[in-house]
């Protein structure tokens, strides 16, 4: 089988004014099938940057991304957009759930755009909500849930695709210790069922339940290693 | 696709209802455009009826026939100088042309008209009884004279409604009675149905026929006999009008034995032409009413544009969470389209009942007749769709080209 994703010396450079910002330079990457992984760096490293490009939200200006055998760089956004909307599920730091619209509303949001009957968005958006523990919460909107339970509401949008890739840049980020470990649980049971998930984390307990790390630092990769993986800690 | 439509109809609906006053205030050109638009139209197309129950009144497909003074290089003959239409030319006419259905004739003045100890002063015509027939005369009682009536010079008169009223008490019955024109004495016969104004204004109630040769030789003292003031004839089909006009015209140059350079000594005139005339007055109407219509939507759609540029900035997070979980250009597009499509659709049909409200208060209040026809409803619904269609068509793009990342990264 192919891997799901292999990066090919991956560049991307920002011109801001006369500046040239190189947030990539040369990135090689491959990523199988069901992995778990965790990208580590310094603030400014390109983390964000390299999971945009692996998310399909963002192209490289240089280099070569094959996601399921398919390269990304020279697609439109409108193929990007159906990627994104097939195969991918973003989970940001800031929630990014979309004000005054109900958990379920913000649930259903990509099969919206998929086209699906209302009664299909409405029954998959309400097993994905039940799914991360928010069974009851349908028709709260972000203001009414507390910050661990909106980034819940983001893990059920973007696995209620069921996507083959679930990235998720700093999904603790805004959150304490006790939310921060329910969402871990969470990502860690999809990775269970098969889901391929890529976490950015600047904290090594968070890490910890990733089976690979990879280090980023000035834009390119510094280590690349397998760890022993909390949850065959866990399985133990 | 139908989902899709129409949650984003509810959004957009949502979206509005959470900024009331915002858009209720963009909503207002399109409001008072649509509004003063239809109850202009409506005024305008009342009018024009009215105007045209008027030109019904002169009878039906009628051609008059006026004698006109004669021009010589330019310089207008002394009035009456000459004695330019006469009976003759009627008859002429009538044999000559066999199109022509009737054939009336008038003479014209005013004169004091007399019941027992009221009197009034009003304008007496010596018609035909043709005349009568090609102006589709009606009467509330009695009826009209006869040819008898005409040959043996009957002091016999016909009553519009105006002169009855000022000249009869309320009830009582004018046929029968016996009135004094210029001291003549008539009997009544017949009062003619009300017909009202006239196209040039004027109240065509107020009126006494008299019978053309009693009205010559014994009532007005004309200097020559069988000189008329007009002439009237009617075609059995409209479509023979012009074709009449332009014959009567040679027979009558040829009967007055005008030549080559020699201009007309009559006018000629079709109810046709009379009908194009204030045609023309009203389409100066309209094409005002267009230009204020143009105007007042090409505010109110740059208020929507503006509002709708407003609402993509303040949201281009939002569409950057949508273009993340994978909404195309095209999704966001119609996302932003509808929502002006919304402002302007709700603000147009608030315009229309406003209009229709004001059409309805003109009549009630200032008496005027309005038509507030359903084309006009219509044609102004679908106006205020193409404008929100094509003032949210820019910041609708402009939402849909946001780059993805950008968006996401917008404080
Ligand atoms: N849109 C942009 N325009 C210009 N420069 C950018 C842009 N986005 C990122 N950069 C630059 O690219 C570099 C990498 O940024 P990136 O957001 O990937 O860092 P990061 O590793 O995610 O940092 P953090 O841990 O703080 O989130 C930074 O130097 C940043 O300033
Ligand atoms: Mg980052």
């Amino acid at each position: 089988m192919n891997p799901l994703i292999v990066g090919e010396d991956i560049w991307k450079v920002y011109r801001v004014g006369d500046v040239e910002v190189q947030a990539l330079r040369g990135v090689s990457v491959t990523i199988e099938q069901g992995e778990f992984v965790a990208i580590m760096g310094s603030s400014g490293s390109g983390k964000s940057t390299l999971m945009n490009i692996l998310g399909c939200l963002d192209q490289p200006t240089k280099g070569q991304y094959r996601l399921n055998g398919v390269e990304v760089g020279q697609l439109r956004p409108d193929q990007l957009a159906e990627i994104r909307n097939q195969q991918i599920g973003f989970v940001f730091q800031s929630f990014n759930l979309i004000p005054r619209t109900s958990a379920l509303e913000n649930a259903q949001l990509p099969l919206f755009y998929r086209g699906l009957s209302l009664k299909e968005q409405r029954t998959l958006a309400s097993a994905a909500l039940q799914r991360v523990g928010l069974k009851g919460r349908e028709h709260h909107s972000p203001t009414q849930l507390s910050g661990g339970q909106q980034q819940r509401v983001a893990i059920a949008r973007a696995l209620v695709t069921s996507p083959s890739l679930l990235l998720a840049d700093e999904p603790t980020g805004n959150l304490d210790t006790e939310s921060s470990q329910d969402i871990m649980g969470i990502l860690e049971g999809l990775n269970r069922d098969g889901m391929t998930v890529i976490l950015v984390t600047h904290e090594v307990d968070i890490a910890a339940y990733a089976s690979r790390e990879i280090v980023v630092k000035d834009g390119q990769i510094l280590s690349d290693r397998a760890t022993k993986g909390r949850s065959q800690v866990v399985g133990a | 696709m139908l989902a899709f439509v129409w949650l984003t109809v509810i959004t957009a609906l949502r979206v509005l209802g959470r900024n009331r006053l915002r858009a209720g205030l963009t909503m207002l050109g399109i409001i008072i455009g649509v509004g003063a638009v239809i109850a202009m139209v409506s005024i305008g197309e009342g009018a024009k009826q009215a105007v045209q129950k008027q030109i019904a009144t002169m009878g039906t497909n009628v051609i008059m026939i006026w004698p006109s003074y004669m021009t010589i290089g330019g310089v207008r003959g002394a009035q009456g100088g000459a004695v330019t239409l006469t009976v003759a030319d009627a008859l002429e006419l009538k044999k000559r042309i066999p199109i022509l259905s009737e054939t009336g004739w008038l003479i014209r003045s005013t004169m004091q008209i007399v019941n027992g100890n009221r009197n009034w002063n009003g304008p007496v015509h010596g018609v035909s009884p043709s005349y009568v027939t090609i102006r589709d005369w009606s009467f509330s009682s009695g009826g009209s004279f006869t040819q008898t009536d005409m040959e043996s010079a009957a002091r016999v008169a016909l009553l519009g409604q105006t002169v009855v009223e000022n000249i009869f008490e309320p009830g009582e019955e004018p046929v029968g009675a016996i009135i004094r024109i210029k001291n003549v004495p008539f009997r009544v016969i017949g009062v003619l149905s009300p017909k009202g104004q006239s196209v040039q204004g004027s109240d065509q109630d107020d009126v006494v026929f008299i019978p053309f040769t009693t009205a010559e030789r014994k009532v007005f003292g004309t200097l020559f006999l069988g000189s008329v003031g007009g002439v009237f004839v009617s075609t059995e089909r409209t479509e023979d009008l012009v074709d009449a006009a332009e014959q009567i015209r040679q027979v009558m140059r040829a009967r007055h034995r005008l030549q080559g350079e020699q201009p007309d000594d009559f006018t000629i005139r079709t109810q046709v032409e009379i009908g194009k005339v204030q045609e023309g007055t009203s389409e100066t109407l309209t094409v005002m009413l267009m230009i204020i219509a143009s105007v007042s939507l090409l505010v109110g759609g740059i208020g929507i544009m503006n509002i709708l540029l407003v609402s993509v900035t303040e949201r281009t997070r939002e569409i950057g969470i949508r273009m993340a979980v994978g909404a195309k250009r095209f999704h966001i597009l119609i996302q932003f389209l509808i929502e002006a499509l919304t402002l302007s659709v709700v603000g147009g049909c608030i315009g229309i009942l406003f209009g229709v409200l004001a059409a309805r208060l003109t009549t009630v209040i200032a008496g005027w007749p309005t038509i507030i026809s359903s084309d006009t409803v219509a044609v102004a619904f679908v106006f205020s769709v193409v404008v929100g269609l094509f003032f949210g068509l820019y910041p609708a793009n402009k939402a849909a080209r946001l780059n993805p990342i950008d968006a996401l990264r917008y404080e």
